[in-house]
């Protein structure tokens, strides 16, 4: 080759590195994609927070668009994002379900009388089987289900006005379309 | 005793000891990537979750999974990322084989420019008689 095109090699390696880096670096690895989504829910047999008598199968949970929102007492996050979810419970677009995780029923209960109790029913998780069984990484995370138990979105991190505007309404309406 | 007591259903349930068990257990957690502290293994974080993890990996061998089959539980729940050791599919080739692909243009390289200049200096063919005459005389004769 000639010198004009040697010279140029260590130009063109260093353009594909740029390349190479721009893909690689803008994405955040932390973030593990679910390997959950359009997969069934889990089968689990829990009890219910308020009701250690009361159990709960992944059956329980089939039949309705359901948003499953994993959350614990000693979750900072989970504070943050729990008006939003009192004023989804209002507004009653879809079915909420809580799953209080590594947590004791004492300060689980004692929490959500704090901070408002916006859901249906609450999953006592105390040793990680549901979570882990859903790829939950940490809290808050939350699910949307639809009609036939499927999962078909995961949410990780606060439940904002704009990912419920932007992210998880329109999904909840597509998933009411639905047949 | 009680710590015989114990072992003893270890044994029971599925023929492996409780050393067996703990010693496959560690060594599958020590695959398995923290997902909360995403540098260390389960066995090696603080995390909750990682002890929860490493407890329901107990379990599943103690009642006879083997540690393919309790990795494959892991990973079917979180992904390749939660393998520590990537493994070697599709997707991974070029992670796997690129370090010996430029190791290989390197040495290629390498031997390019070292050989090449000597191959340059070395003369193809001598002089002949008169050339060396003529070579002579130009130099012998005095400027």
């Amino acid at each position: 080759m000639t010198s004009v095109q040697r010279a140029l090699l260590p130009l063109l390696g260093f353009l594909g590195l740029v390349v190479f880096f721009a893909f690689g670096l803008t994405r955040d690895p932390s973030l593990l994609p679910s390997e959950m989504i359009d997969r069934p829910l889990p089968e689990f047999e829990l009890t219910e927070l308020y009701k250690p008598n009361s159990i709960i199968t992944q059956d329980t949970l089939v039949g309705d668009i359901t948003l499953i929102n994993i959350f614990g007492s000693w979750c900072v996050a989970c504070v943050v994002e729990h008006p939003k979810l009192m004023e989804i419970s209002q507004q009653g677009a879809v079915k909420l379900i809580g799953v209080d995780w590594r947590d004791s029923r004492e300060r689980g209960r004692r929490w959500l009388q704090k901070n408002g109790d916006p859901y249906e029913l609450v999953i006592f998780d105390e040793k990680s089987r549901l979570a882990i069984d859903l790829g939950v990484t940490g809290a808050p995370e939350s699910f949307l289900i639809d009609k036939s138990g499927q999962i078909r979105y995961k949410h990780i991190g606060i439940i904002t006005d704009e990912v419920w505007e932007d992210i998880l309404h329109p999904i909840i309406l597509n998933l009411k379309a639905e047949t | 005793m009680l710590a015989m007591f114990f072992s003893s259903f270890a044994f029971a349930q599925s023929g492996l000891s409780s050393e067996e068990i703990e010693s496959r257990s560690r060594k599958i957690g020590e695959s398995i990537r923290c997902v909360v502290c995403q540098n260390q293994s389960i066995e090696e974080s603080d995390a909750s979750l990682a002890k929860d993890m490493r407890i329901l990996i107990r379990e599943r061998v103690t009642t006879g999974e083997s540690d393919a089959e309790v990795i494959e539980f892991m990973r079917k729940r979180y992904g390749d990322y939660v393998l520590l050791k990537p493994p070697l599919q599709r997707n991974t080739l070029v992670l796997w084989f690129l370090p010996f692909l430029i190791l290989f243009a390197m040495v290629v390289w390498l031997l390019k420019t070292v050989r090449g200049p000597k191959r340059s200096i070395e003369f193809k063919d001598d002089l002949s008689e008169e050339e060396r005459n003529a070579l002579d005389k130009i130099l012998d004769t005095p400027k």
